[in-house]
């Protein structure tokens, strides 16, 4: 095992970056996501074929992803919130073009400018669209510094397998906050890409990247094509860690931060024999509905732990296909739920208080 | 012991910490002590975090009122002059990570070369991975000074882990710390850890609270 570091979760995430062959970054500063763009200015330039570039806006940011992508090199971008919306547009085109790229959202509270402490308001945005069109992201939400490594090194992966734009959905607390980290080793893509431009040296047909298609019938082949890929990763790519749901009576849903404090209420609640467990979407796209379809054959509830309005909730409703009450224990703005608040939330849900 | 001591490093090295530390070490001497949070890079982990602890001790905190307010605004409080102008105080200065953080000290600077009564400590964490190598901690070092316009003249090994610091991890930086300080002429002023794991030779810290455990 590599020598462990002291990171901040954004640099490790540039970190293992620049570890999964990413020599091309282009961003834009935001709040609380800058250290992941001053690392990679400070380590790009000076890598072999090395490309660090501050764009002079977002959308320039994202287009130059797009065409990065279209060569095949792993490329990546990040920002918060509204910096990821100013991205959209780009980031439908490259799911149009059936490009692998890797997105990161540092997320911070909204709407609008919003505030810089920690969020999970985006979820919507990441996992039912946010651009338009008919596309998905494939979205990883990481829980820890180490998985803010780990994770970014899988979405290279994932997204050079599927030729789609992945998302690594962070939230400031994951951001800014420091642990210890074994940094992945460094790796090449490995897949083929055929499709890639890199010029034709007069021995093949010309490769075109593009997302328009004025014939109907083809925009309609093309849309069902790519959801065929979109349903292998759903069958193949679902992660999640399920956490004391073995005996458990009521199940707590969280990711990233709110998991942490979930897991700590878990704890307490169990002493005092209140039998919790928790199920930790990894992807929230593809979301884990076979394990909260599964658990609500065996749990009385589900609370949905967000730092949000109830984004996710909703999904954890469909999953569960209304057998079980589903409640909500939330804040937003920039706050974070409490072990209190989780463990109040839960004995309401199990007293039969409210649904 | 000089009138200012300055700690500057690279991000998240653990100045605040030390500064912090420091501060409350004079206090303790019953000397009259401010401290100066001039951080204007880093919007979290200030030492404003700790400034009812310094204030109840009898620090006297300047520091922006938009510090820790989640206001991300790059400036200073007009009475950071005080601490290069009112000799009578002892100052603890908190400075930004990196060349950027240190572009603020720059206009004190000339005061503080007038007085001359100044000690400026390099932190340094091997732990982190820009500044893992004694090569890449001279680097760290030598951008910092480019940018405020000041010579270090110690350094402080603070080298941990987080949660997972242990004194042979701390052991296992004192080879790259003595080369440190071998290379650039500086003399290696302490090796802290925290309080709980720190043996004899290490000067215990008290470390800012985080807000809740997760």
């Amino acid at each position: 095992m590599p020598e462990k570091v002291l990171m901040k979760g954004n640099e490790a995430i540039a970190e293992a970056a620049l570890r999964a062959g990413c020599r091309h970054y282009f961003g834009y500063p935001i709040t609380p996501q800058t250290e992941l763009t001053a690392y990679m200015a400070k380590k790009l330039p000076k890598m072999e074929g090395g490309v660090f570039l501050q764009a002079e806006s977002e959308i320039s940011a994202i287009n130059m992803v797009y065409g990065v992508a279209g060569t095949g090199k792993r490329v990546m971008t990040s920002s918060s919130s509204p910096g990821i919306s100013l991205k959209q547009e780009g980031i439908s085109y490259i799911a149009g073009a059936d490009l692998p790229a890797v997105i990161v959202n540092v997320q911070r509270g909204g709407p609008g400018l919003g505030g810089i402490q920690p969020s999970q308001s985006d979820y919507f945005q990441a996992t039912k669209g946010g651009g338009h069109g008919d596309y998905h992201l494939i979205v990883l939400t990481p829980s820890s510094v180490q998985e803010m490594a780990d994770l970014t090194s899988l979405a290279f992966d994932l997204a050079d397998k599927y030729r789609c734009p992945a998302m690594l959905l962070a939230d400031g607390t994951m951001g800014q906050m420091m642990e210890p980290v074994a940094l992945p080793e460094e790796k090449e893509s490995g897949i083929e890409k055929p499709w890639a431009v890199t010029g034709t040296q007069m021995k093949r047909e010309h490769n075109i990247i593009n997302s328009l298609y004025l014939s109907p019938e083809v925009l309609e082949k093309t849309n069902f094509e790519r959801f065929e890929r979109y349903a292998e990763i759903e069958k193949n790519e679902v992660r999640y860690e399920s956490y004391m749901m073995d005996d458990a009576d009521y199940a707590l849903v969280a990711f990233g931060i709110a998991a942490r404090v979930a897991k700590n209420a878990i704890t307490a609640m169990r002493k005092e024999g209140l039998k919790v467990g928790l199920i930790r979407p990894i992807t929230i796209w593809p979301f884990p509905k076979k394990a909260i379809r599964e658990a609500a054959d065996k749990v009385k509830g589900f609370v949905s732990v967000e730092l949000s309005m109830g984004q996710m909730i909703e999904d954890v409703k469909l999953a569960e296909e209304c057998l079980r009450p589903v409640v909500l224990c939330n804040r937003a703005g920039g706050m974070i739920p409490s072990v209190d608040q989780i463990i109040k939330v839960t004995k309401e849900l199990a007293e039969g208080g409210k649904n | 012991m000089k009138r200012m001591t300055l700690f500057c490093g690279h991000y998240g090295s653990g100045k605040t910490n030390l500064a912090v530390n420091y501060a409350l070490y004079l206090r303790r001497k019953n000397l009259p002590v401010s401290l100066a949070d001039i951080d204007i890079v880093n919007p979290y982990f200030r030492s404003k975090d700790s400034k009812d602890l310094l204030e109840k001790e009898g620090v006297k905190v300047i520091a922006l009122p938009f510090a820790n307010s989640s206001v991300d605004l790059p400036a200073l409080p007009s009475e950071t002059y005080a601490l290069v102008e009112d000799k009578s105080r002892y100052a603890v200065l908190d400075i930004g990570g990196d060349d950027r953080g240190a572009y603020a000290l720059g206009r004190f600077v000339p005061y503080i070369l007038e007085e001359n009564d100044y000690d400026m400590f390099y932190v340094v964490n091997f732990y982190r991975p820009l500044t893992t190598t004694v090569d890449e901690a001279i680097e760290v070092m030598r951008e910092i000074e480019g940018a405020c316009g000041l010579k270090f003249t110690g350094i402080i090994n603070n080298s941990n882990l987080g949660q997972e610091t242990t004194v042979e991890k701390i052991q296992a930086t004192y080879e790259r710390a003595q080369k440190l300080s071998e290379t650039t002429f500086l003399p290696l002023v302490y090796t802290a850890a925290e309080e709980s794991i720190a043996t004899e030779d290490m000067v215990p810290l008290k470390l800012q609270r985080r807000p809740f455990e997760i």
